[in-house]
């Protein structure tokens, strides 16, 4: 009962958050970027649902739009690690040997990077900004996705079907691709949203730092990194963003919680 | 145990070159050159070719390597862009506050998260629906947002705790509980599944049908077996502690080398950011086989096999 609630709460969040980013020319049209220094910091009212910020923007608005920047930021940042760390995770799995040993050492070495500060070296050398970030975050992903795909095409390598495919002259891309791999995705997938999470994290707090998203930009982490020096003068402005990041994140995790409970049935009753 | 942690001791040497090759590799080799950064937007191009010498970036790759891990094991890690002071003596003393900020949220998140643990899955229903409930939370929040609504709270609203720095043990309060929260999560879900797992073997009923009270087959028996994934999961999360601690450190301007690592970036200090990768990184590779020591001890099986 607890894991479909999960499941039904995780899917509704991000159902929100997917809307939001969808729509938000929509809803939130040029009042998240257009400045209007008579409107500073004006308190929640009818027309500015949760008030506006120190440049007159409605903070709404932008917050709405910073749904659709996390959009980008999980597409973006999830995908690439994806596109990376399969194949070699196929690979690895496949050949064996010394092809396996060499990705294993390399995923080990990039595993023993704090995921924050390998990121932080990266945009250090490439410059601040948020595809530099992205790119950052989707390294320090990568590992997770050629470890479980290196172990699911290990395992799948036995079954009869491929086993089957393999003598009927099936080229080994063919193999890989069509047989192991769409029967390794569900896995992957669920890996995905759970790391779409952790995404959403590691931007928000990077670009708080200053190292990912720039202002004007309505990332939320970016926009709770301008609004710091006005802590105790105008807390909205802290507080609204982080909430956001709170329901992205947590609708991604409990989906990934709940799909994954969904496919494996011994897990989750309690225990 | 010997084998065990021996071929862990002995995999050591090769991942510290491996990530020392890949983060000095990181700086030189990707696109972006440090020498144009550190000299400046105006800089000509003799100034750059002056900083390239200066740092050592016209040598071949391979030779400024050697001549990094020459030095670097002589503790020489160059001279810090920023504070013109050699870098291993700023970091030396900025490293006991991470140390000391670090201890004290696992001092509290071992604390915290054991306790809710054992008590969601002893007690069960609606105790271990809420501890769940506030670990998924806990693991969605962003731990500079926690930060942000404690200062607000408890320094500016209530004026109970200071608001930045480091000194007094008031200090510890917010930034621990902002570093703590992740862990105490982490640490919670663990307990509480190792324990479920735990209560349900032989040896715990083994020790109720003798007829032993119900605490101390909790925390004698059930607690001890439910240890071993505690201090893995300490291990693994180890790595995430430092992260969370540049993003802790820099929100309450602790003087840790979190916080030194982020002034490193924004002033291209590339000396002093590759030695703070670096021992972020030894620290983690420590502690994990610090981590996988304390288990062997633990479990004997792993002691005996």
């Amino acid at each position: 009962m607890r894991r479909r609630g999960n499941l039904i709460l995780g899917g509704a969040l991000v159902a929100l958050i997917v809307a939001a980013g969808l729509l938000a020319p929509v809803i939130a049209g040029s009042a998240a970027f257009a400045q209007n220094l008579g409107n500073a910091m004006l308190p929640p009212s009818a027309a500015h649902w949760l008030g506006t910020d120190q440049y007159g923007r409605d903070l709404f608005a932008r917050i709405v739009y910073g749904a659709r920047i996390s959009l980008f930021e999980v597409a973006l940042g999830v995908g690439m690690a994806m596109a990376a760390g399969i194949p070699a995770g196929l690979v690895a799995g496949w050949f064996g040997a010394l092809t396996d040993e060499v990705i294993g050492w390399s995923t080990n070495i990039l595993f023993a990077f704090p995921g924050i500060i390998l990121a932080i070296l990266i945009v250090s050398v490439l410059g601040p900004g948020l595809f530099n970030l992205l790119l950052a975050i989707a390294i320090f992903s990568v590992p997770v996705y050629v470890r479980l795909t290196r172990n699911l095409t290990l395992a799948l390598k036995q079954i009869d079907y491929v086993e089957a495919a393999r003598s009927t002259g099936a080229s080994t891309a063919r193999v890989l691709f069509q047989h192991v791999l769409r029967n390794a995705l569900p896995p992957l997938l669920v890996q995905a949203t759970l790391t779409a999470g952790t995404v959403i994290l590691a931007a928000a707090s990077l670009s708080f730092l200053g190292l990912g998203a720039q202002p004007p930009l309505p990332e939320w982490g970016a926009m709770m990194s301008s609004a710091r020096d006005l802590l105790g003068v105008d807390n909205d402005l802290s507080l609204f963003p982080g909430l956001a990041i709170t329901v992205a994140v947590l609708g991604f995790n409990l989906l990934g919680d709940g799909v994954r409970d969904l496919l494996d049935p011994h897990r989750g009753v309690r225990g | 145990m010997g084998r065990y942690v021996g071929r862990k001791l002995l995999a050591l040497p090769l991942v510290l070159l491996g990530v020392s090759f890949l983060v000095f590799g990181a700086i030189r080799l990707l696109p972006g050159d440090p020498a144009r950064i550190m000299a400046g937007d105006q800089a000509t191009g003799e100034a750059i070719a002056g900083m390239r010498h200066r740092l050592g970036l016209d040598k071949p790759f391979l030779l400024q390597y050697g001549l990094f891990l020459t030095q670097a094991a002589q503790g020489d890690f160059g001279i810090s862009i920023r504070s013109k002071q050699p870098v291993l003596s700023e970091v030396t003393r900025r490293f006991p506050y991470t140390v000391a900020l670090a201890s004290s949220a696992y001092g509290f998140a071992i604390v915290i998260g054991t306790v809710a643990g054992v008590v969601a899955a002893v007690r069960g229903g609606w105790v271990d629906h809420l501890v769940m409930a506030m670990t998924i939370l806990a693991a969605s929040t962003a731990n500079f947002w926690l930060a942000l609504v404690g200062m607000m709270v408890f320094a500016v609203e209530l004026d109970w705790l200071p608001l930045l720095g480091a000194g007094s043990p008031a200090h510890y309060v917010l930034p621990t509980a902002a570093l703590g929260l992740l862990p105490t999560a982490i640490i919670a879900r663990m307990t509480r599944s190792g324990m479920l797992d735990a209560l349900r073997q032989d040896h715990v009923r083994t020790a109720r049908a003798k007829g032993l009270r119900e605490t101390v087959v909790t925390l004698r028996h059930a607690l001890r077996n439910a240890l071993i994934p505690i201090v893995t999961i300490v291990g693994l999360n180890f790595g995430g502690l430092l992260g969370g601690a540049v993003v802790t450190e820099t929100v309450f301007n602790w003087p840790g080398i979190g916080s030194l690592l982020v002034d490193s970036v924004r002033d291209r200090d590339y000396p002093m950011i590759e030695a703070l990768v670096l021992l972020s990184v030894f620290s983690v590779v420590i502690v994990n086989l610090i981590a996988d020591a304390a288990i062997a001890l633990l479990d004997p099986r792993l002691r005996l096999g």
